[in-house]
C-alpha cells in the first residue's frame, strides 16, 4: 500500500498541487465576479506573484514564506494602481481593458532582464510542500467564507445586482471594486508564488492570454454562485486533461467539447445548489411514489 | 525606407480590418463576443490550402469556396451553441466561454487532421509579379490582399448603409425585440450574420496564409488578440470603426518594428487598447456608451 502510494505520489504530485493553485485562482477571479467586475487580469498577477517570489528566492536568502508574502503584496500593489482608472470601465470592456494590462505585462516580463527574458527563471528551488498548498487553500477559503456574510460581502452582492441602486444606499461603489480587486489579486499572486516553487521554471507565457481565460473558465465551470463551485472547477478541470490522456492528440477537443456542454446545459456550473436540492426532492419523491 | 515601411503597414493592417470587420458585425448585431472567429479564420485558411492541392482549383475560385466553408462553419457554431444561449437569454459571459471552447475543439482537431507543422501552398499557386515603383517595392500578393479587403468591406458598408437588409441588421442592433415586433425576422438574419462574419474571417485566413505562406492550426489565436485589440480602439460593433482601428493597428505595429524594436511588436496592440480605453472607454471612434449597472 505504501509503496503504491509512494510510486502514485511521485508521478502525480505536481498535479496534485495543480489542483490546489488552480482552485486558489479559480477563487480569486470568483471574487471579482461575486463584486460584478469581470476581470481578466489574474493571470498577470498570478506571474507577478511568481516572479516577485521566485526572484526573493534566487537572489537573496530570505526564506519562503517572505518570499511568498511578497509574492501576494506585490499584484495588491499593482492592482491598486491600475484599478484606480480601470474599474471605472463596465462589463465587457473592464474584460478587454484587463486582458490589454496581462498582455502588456507578458511583453515587459520578455524583455527586461532581471526577470530572465524569454527563458525566463529555471532552477528554482523545490519549496511547496503539500502543506503550505492546503493550508494557504483553507485560509483563503476561511476568509472568503467570512467575508460572504460580512458588511463587505454584502456590498459586494449589492453592487453585483444594480450598481446604481448599490450607490444610492450609500454604498461606497469604487471603494469596494478596488478592495474586491486587490484582494483577488493578493490570492493570485500567492496562488502564483506556489506554483512558480514546484514546476523549477517559469517564464512570462506561462501567464498569458490563454492562462487568463483558463482561470474564468475554470471559476465559471465550477459555478460562481458560491465557494464550493470555484474549487470543483479548478479540481475538474485540472484532472480532465489527465483523464483524457487516452484520446491522445484529440484530448484538447473534448476538454471544449465538454466546455460547451457545461455552459449549455448547466448554465450555473457544475456546482449549482438549487439544482442539486431540486435533484434530491426529485428523487425522494419518485421513492415515495 | 518609410516608403516600403508604410506599404507593408497599409497591407498589414488591411488584413486586420478585414478579420475584424467579421468580428465586430457579429458582435453589433448579436451582441456576442465569438471568441472562436479566430479558428475559423484558420480553417478557412486550411481549406483554400486543400482545395488547391487536392482539387487543383485557380485561386480566385478557391478563396471564394474557402469563404463559402468558413461560412458555413460559422453557421454551425451559431446553430449548435449560440442559438441556444440565445434562446435562454444567457448572461454575456456564456456566449464568450462557449466559444472559447469551440476555438480550443477546431484548434486541435485542425492539429490532428493537418498536423502542427505549418503547411504551405504549393509552388506557382501565388502570383510572384512585383513591382518596383522609385525605392518601394510592392508584390502583386500585397496589392491583392488591400484591394481584396477594401473591396469587401466597401461592400459591407454599403449593404449596412443603403439597402434594406442593412437596415434590418441595424434595427436588430438597436433591439432584437422591436425588430422581431416591426415583423424583422431576427433568427434568420442572425444566422445570414453569423454566415457573414465567419465568411470574411475565413477571407482574411486566406489572405494572411498567402502573405506569409505558412499556415498552421495555431495562427488564429494571435490573429484573435489582434482582433478584439482593433475592435476595442475602433469601438465595438462599429463597421468603420474596425476598419480604421485595424488600419491604425497595422501602422503602429509596423512603425514600432522599424523605429523602435521588434521586442515589443505584441505589447503594441494591447499596450494601444489599455491606452485608450482608459482615456475613452467606448473606443476611438464609438459613441459615449451608456452606463449599464
Amino acid at each position: 500500500m505504501l509503496e503504491w502510494w509512494d510510486g502514485f505520489w511521485a508521478t502525480y504530485n505536481t498535479v496534485v498541487f495543480s489542483i490546489g493553485v488552480n482552485a486558489m485562482l479559480a477563487l480569486s477571479i470568483y471574487l471579482t465576479l461575486s463584486c460584478g467586475l469581470l476581470s481578466l487580469a489574474n493571470a498577470a498577477f498570478m506571474g507577478i506573484g511568481a516572479y516577485t517570489a521566485a526572484m526573493i528566492t534566487m537572489n537573496s536568502g530570505l526564506p519562503f514564506p517572505v518570499a511568498l508574502i511578497a509574492g501576494g503584496m506585490l499584484p495588491a500593489l499593482v492592482a491598486v494602481v491600475i484599478g484606480i482608472p480601470t474599474l471605472r470601465l463596465s462589463g465587457v470592456y473592464l474584460a478587454m481593458a484587463t486582458l490589454g494590462f496581462g498582455e502588456v505585462v507578458r511583453v515587459i516580463v520578455l524583455n527586461l532582464e532581471i526577470t530572465g527574458g524569454p527563458m525566463g527563471i529555471n532552477g528554482i528551488p523545490q519549496k511547496t510542500e503539500w502543506w503550505h498548498i492546503l493550508l494557504i487553500l483553507l485560509v483563503t477559503l476561511y476568509v472568503l467564507a467570512r467575508l460572504r456574510r460580512s458588511k463587505v460581502g454584502r456590498a459586494f452582492e449589492a453592487i453585483k445586482a444594480d450598481e446604481v441602486a448599490a450607490r444610492l444606499m450609500g454604498v461606497n461603489v469604487p471603494r469596494y471594486k478596488l478592495l474586491a480587486f486587490v484582494l483577488g489579486a493578493v490570492i493570485a499572486g500567492l496562488a502564483g508564488g506556489l506554483n512558480a516553487h514546484y514546476t523549477f521554471t517559469i517564464g512570462a507565457n506561462n501567464y498569458a492570454f490563454e492562462n487568463a481565460v483558463d482561470i474564468l473558465t475554470m471559476a465559471v465551470f465550477g459555478g460562481t454562485s458560491n465557494l464550493v463551485g470555484p474549487v470543483i472547477g479548478g479540481t475538474v478541470l485540472t484532472l480532465l486533461p489527465e483523464l483524457l490522456r487516452g484520446l491522445n492528440q484529440y484530448r484538447l477537443a473534448v476538454n471544449g467539447l465538454i466546455l460547451i456542454l457545461v455552459i449549455l446545459y448547466l448554465p450555473k456550473g457544475m456546482w449549482d445548489p438549487r439544482r442539486i436540492r431540486a435533484f434530491w426532492k426529485r428523487t425522494k419523491a419518485g421513492k415515495i411514489a | 525606407m518609410l516608403e516600403q515601411q508604410l506599404i507593408n503597414a497599409l497591407s498589414l493592417g488591411s488584413v486586420y480590418a478585414l478579420f475584424a470587420l467579421g468580428f465586430t458585425l457579429v458582435f453589433g448585431v448579436l451582441g456576442v463576443i465569438n471568441l472562436s472567429h479566430g479558428a475559423i479564420f484558420m480553417l478557412g485558411s486550411y481549406a483554400a490550402l486543400l482545395l488547391v492541392q487536392q482539387l487543383a482549383l485557380p485561386l480566385w475560385l478557391a478563396m471564394l469556396a474557402a469563404m463559402v466553408v468558413s461560412g458555413l462553419i460559422g453557421l454551425i457554431v451559431d446553430y449548435l451553441v449560440l442559438k441556444p444561449l440565445r434562446a435562454r437569454n444567457a448572461p454575456h459571459l456564456s456566449p464568450m466561454i462557449a466559444t472559447i471552447g469551440v476555438a480550443i475543439m477546431l484548434t486541435n482537431l485542425a492539429q490532428g487532421l493537418f498536423g502542427a507543422e505549418n503547411k504551405r501552398f504549393p509552388a506557382g499557386t501565388i502570383p510572384e509579379q512585383s513591382m518596383t515603383l522609385g525605392n518601394v517595392h510592392i508584390t502583386a500578393v500585397q496589392i491583392g490582399i488591400v484591394a481584396i479587403s477594401f473591396a469587401l468591406m466597401m461592400v459591407l458598408l454599403v449593404v449596412m448603409r443603403r439597402t434594406q437588409l442593412g437596415r434590418a441588421l441595424r434595427a436588430i442592433a438597436e433591439s432584437p425585440k422591436a425588430a422581431y415586433l416591426l415583423g424583422i425576422n431576427v433568427e434568420g438574419l442572425f444566422y445570414l450574420t453569423s454566415f457573414a462574419a465567419a465568411a470574411l474571417g475565413g477571407a482574411a485566413g486566406v489572405l494572411v496564409g498567402l502573405s506569409f505562406n505558412a499556415i498552421s492550426p495555431f495562427m488564429g489565436q494571435p490573429m484573435l488578440h489582434k482582433g478584439i485589440a482593433v475592435i476595442i480602439l475602433g469601438g465595438m460593433g462599429d463597421i468603420r470603426g474596425a476598419l480604421i482601428g485595424g488600419l491604425f493597428l497595422g501602422f503602429a505595429e509596423v512603425l514600432t518594428v522599424a523605429y523602435v524594436s521588434s521586442d515589443f511588436r505584441d505589447a503594441v496592440a494591447f499596450g494601444l487598447l489599455f491606452l485608450i480605453l482608459l482615456v475613452r472607454p467606448s473606443g476611438m471612434f464609438g459613441k459615449v456608451l451608456e452606463r449599464k449597472a
